[in-house]
């Protein structure tokens, strides 16, 4: 991305994320209650999160690409299912990603 | 304290990541700074590093960021704020301070307004603190490949949406969107594969439970 698209991308988000918390504190409760809206907005971070985690994870740009990063991946699952606190897991990933991209 | 050393993580994790995605270390404070809402931050940065458009990383931001309206029309009789005060609450309405507010719920609405403003104002200090702290580590670093930071990024999504995942539900709409998405990046253009997969959450919560 060019140098001009990152800074839009810094200052129309923020502005979008600012504007989208004062219109929580300035419109009618009744505006966004229908429980259909909150349900769905309730299962969004679900998806997005879980695209962002395979779209960093297995793909570059338009392709599918298994590398050092599933690796990664699997060790941050698998510190995930032991319960480990989020630094660790993080830390883990990196640690073996790393390991598998000098091995190559 | 422990909310704050956990904010803290996030927000080095997050600085790392945006300057592993190309942001610079400038950018990656006003990130923290202005829009101040961890995943929404993650996801824009995110969207960037998978080759997205800026449609696509100010969508993904801007829908992750929905919840703060939420929230907002929670907070916002709690808070009573006027003028520039409220701005100010808006922008301190997030996960934190909304969870904070309502914990304090039987401790009656004074206690309530304390612990959104402590929670809300302590929050926005450590986030910000700790993403310059990650960004200039991370620019020290150089290559992300060569320390893992490309893993690292993923696996910290992995890890926000990891204590989402309370029931079967969620799972089945975690796992749906994983698989959507692995088949729609050879045909859509770089990034919009994130953005495409609201539509599962979209068409899962439409009429379940």
């Amino acid at each position: 991305m060019s140098g001009t698209g990152l800074w839009l991308v810094v200052g129309l988000a923020s502005g979008a994320c600012f504007a989208v918390k004062v219109l929580g504190h300035f419109v009618p409760a009744s505006w966004l209650a229908h429980p259909r809206l909150q349900r769905i907005n309730a299962l969004i971070p679900i998806s997005l999160l879980s695209a962002l985690v395979v779209a960093q994870g297995v793909a570059v740009k338009t392709h599918l690409a298994i590398d050092h990063r599933l690796v990664g991946l699997g060790v941050a699952m698998a510190a995930l299912l032991a319960r480990l606190p989020f630094p660790v897991v993080v830390v883990a990933a990196a640690a073996s990603s790393a390991l598998v991209y000098h091995w190559h | 304290m422990s909310v704050a050393i956990t904010v803290g993580l996030y927000g080095v994790a997050f600085g790392a990541a945006s300057v592993a995605d190309g942001f610079s270390v400038l950018q990656t404070s006003l990130f923290s700074l202005l829009m101040f809402t961890g995943a929404s931050q993650f996801a824009a940065v995110g969207v960037v590093g998978a080759g997205g458009s800026v449609a696509s990383a100010v969508g993904a931001a801007f829908m992750l960021g929905t919840r703060n309206a939420l929230y907002g029309l929670q907070m916002a009789p709690v808070v009573r704020a006027r003028g520039l005060k409220r701005l100010a609450a808006a922008q301190v309405t997030i996960d934190e301070s909304t969870g904070v507010a309502l914990s304090q719920a039987t401790r009656g609405p004074a206690a309530m307004r304390a612990g959104f403003w402590y929670a809300g104002l302590g929050v926005y200090v450590f986030w910000n603190l700790f993403t310059l702290l990650g960004a200039l580590g991370a620019k020290a670093l150089g290559d992300p490949a060569a320390w893992g930071l490309d893993a690292a990024v993923p696996a910290a999504f992995l890890g926000l949406l990891w204590p989402r995942l309370t029931d079967g539900f969620m799972r089945v709409v975690a796992a749906v969107s994983a698989v959507f998405v692995i088949a729609v990046t050879p045909v859509l253009p770089a990034g919009m594969p994130i953005i495409a997969a609201t539509v599962v959450a979209i068409i899962l919560g439409w009429r379940s439970r």
